[in-house]
């Protein structure tokens, strides 16, 4: 099925013309309303006039995260706060988040963006949605809710958390369609297969898995386990959020870009030149319908390449295969978004605390598992078991209310965790997706 | 009357409480009391030795954190009721045991048990005018 059939299966010329056009309009209102960007404009030599195919798009400088922070809180804003409904939120490296807005029109772009992606996913109205992304400054949860709503699906908000009684709901409600990150995926089927309640017995058909890195493998896990047919999901706050690219349940092979909304690039990282389809490189992204958050050219850290070719679906939208990586130290654990130096500026908060640490990230079970290593030095140490104790939980506690992510904090002796050439080795990422 | 206890932090992992005891032993350095405290990830090795500062430096030059802390020798009539009418001593004066542990060796007929307290001043103050016999660092070393 597909929901708009008109955008989503449009001729690559005509959607190219569309692209242009839309492009340039939210040139013309960043430049007016946006310093930061008039300033981008300003830098490179050129005004919103000069862009006049897409090809010139890659005239502009590119935006990255540190932009949007330095422009903290409502600095990337392009409407009127009077004219901004929604604000989200994510984390950012020193504890400070990257703030978005959108304004009633983008909220409503974002729900038929969503719909069309649940519906790529398998699902449609009738459908019951059992919706485990987080609900809060998170996009996942709400915005999977809005497109389910406008899909005409019956949602139920479970949020994530709380699983026995998810298995529970899952049980009586009937859901049809589920929601959640892959790993709280297959923990729901630890818990449901602890509980003595099998998968085949419920009436899931679909599940849309996304807002962290997941694998073919544990895609195969996935459907076994739950029984259902599993797509991967793309999105990113700063760009709109959960709806970005979606894959279809026909091809499973790489998620298509709603396009007319966003136009992908990939990038050598390191040189900034724009690459043809099927290199891989960083993904960038323009918004062209957005009004209170347009993003030019945003540097997404995430790796992957594009894909042209049509799909069995009769999709015309470019594809981007899975995100194999990212190009910066950002871990993400059970959809939260972690890096090292914000664990660090935890560590720092305690006097006793040396810098030595390592972050150690595995799939144990079936969730994502952090585990801080800290090394006992001689002002951290006591002869007392319970200091020692003590001092890991009030880590351990640091940690999950600067940055929403449980970690279980593990004191190790001096000299334990690995220098290489001087500098630490911060983070094992041990997880096999 | 304080006595000089020395403590080691050990990660959870086979090997490590004998690769103190050998470093040790080839420093030439005799441990007269020992007590281990852990829990699942870690544990803290307390000892009483004859030369701290020798144990302290070899300890720390193999990359050991080495902490030092000081606590009670008290003399503990070697019969029922010995330790209880220490206890109860300190208890009816609110002063905390944070841990203790029995010494090898004897002092004449009398067991010798080692305390860390919270107040360590006020609890030897206590116990002596208790009539409990406290035994002085120096004499501990060389037992």
């Amino acid at each position: 099925m597909i929901y708009d059939i008109e955008f989503e299966t449009m001729p690559r010329e005509a959607l190219e013309a569309i692209q242009l056009r839309r492009l340039q309009t939210t040139l013309e209102h960043v430049y007016a309303t946006v310093p930061f960007y008039h300033k981008q404009f300003e830098k490179a030599g050129i005004t919103p006039g000069d862009i006049k195919s897409l090809d010139d798009l890659k005239r502009i400088p590119f935006t990255t995260k540190q932009d949007l922070r330095d422009n903290y809180p409502f600095g990337m804003f392009a409407v009127p706060m009077d004219n901004v409904v929604r604000i989200h939120a994510s984390s950012g490296t020193t504890g400070q988040p990257t703030v978005v807005g959108y304004t009633a029109r983008d909220i409503n772009m974002w729900a038929k963006l969503m719909a069309r992606a649940l519906t790529a996913g398998g699902a449609s109205r009738g459908d019951i949605i059992h919706n485990a992304y987080g609900y809060g400054l998170f996009t996942g949860g709400l915005g999977t809710h809005y497109g389910a709503e406008k899909l005409g699906a019956s949602v139920i908000p479970v949020s994530g958390g709380n699983t026995k009684r998810q298995i529970i709901i899952m049980k009586d409600f009937g859901p049809t369609i589920l929601t959640a990150t892959p790993s709280y995926a297959l923990y729901l089927a630890e818990v449901a297969e602890d509980m003595g309640v099998d998968f085949t017995d419920l009436k899931f058909k679909f599940g849309i898995f996304g807002a962290e890195p997941w694998s073919e493998n544990m895609r195969h896990e996935i459907e076994r386990k739950l029984n259902i047919i599993a797509v991967d999901i793309y999105g990113l706050s700063e760009v709109m959020g959960p709806g970005v690219a979606i894959e279809c349940h026909e091809a499973k092979q790489g998620l298509h870009i709603f396009e007319d909304h966003f136009i992908p690039e990939v990038i050598d990282p390191d040189t900034g030149e724009v690459l043809p389809d099927g290199e891989t490189g960083e993904l960038v992204f323009t918004s062209i319908t957005k009004e209170a958050f347009p993003v030019i050219r945003y540097r997404t850290r995430d790796i992957t390449s594009l894909n042209k070719e049509p799909c069995i679906c009769g999709r015309t939208l470019i594809r981007m295969n899975r995100v194999s990586g990212r190009t910066d130290d950002m871990l993400i654990i059970r959809g939260v978004n972690v890096f090292p130096s914000q664990i660090e500026s935890v560590l720092m908060e305690i006097d006793e605390v040396e810098p030595h640490y390592q972050l150690v990230v595995e799939r144990e079970g079936k969730l994502d598992t952090l585990t801080v290593l800290v090394e006992v030095g001689e002002r951290l140490f006591s002869d007392e078991v319970k200091v020692l104790q003590n001092l890991e939980k009030r880590i351990s506690n640091n940690i999950k209310e600067y940055l929403g992510v449980s970690a279980q904090v593990k004191l190790v002796e001096p000299k334990v965790i690995a220098r290489s050439q001087g500098k630490a080795v911060r983070v094992i990422d041990k997880r096999k997706i | 009357m304080h006595v000089e206890q020395i403590s080691i932090f050990l990660e959870n992992k086979a090997g490590r409480l004998e690769e103190v005891t050998s470093i040790l032993s080839e420093a030439g350095v005799n441990i007269r009391a020992l007590s281990l405290a852990d829990t699942s990830d870690f544990g803290v090795l307390r000892l009483i030795v004859d030369d701290n500062g020798k144990a302290e430096d070899v300890l720390k030059s193999k990359g050991f954190t080495v902490g030092k802390t000081e606590v009670v020798a008290v003399e503990v009539q070697d019969k029922p009721g010995g330790l209880s009418k220490i206890l109860s001593l300190l208890h009816k004066s609110d002063i905390n045991v944070e841990y203790m542990y029995a010494f090898v060796r004897q002092s004449g007929n009398n067991a010798v048990m080692i305390f860390r307290f919270d107040h360590i001043d006020a609890a030897i103050k206590l116990l002596k005018n208790g009539g409990i016999t406290v035994i002085d660092g120096s004499k501990v070393y060389a037992m």
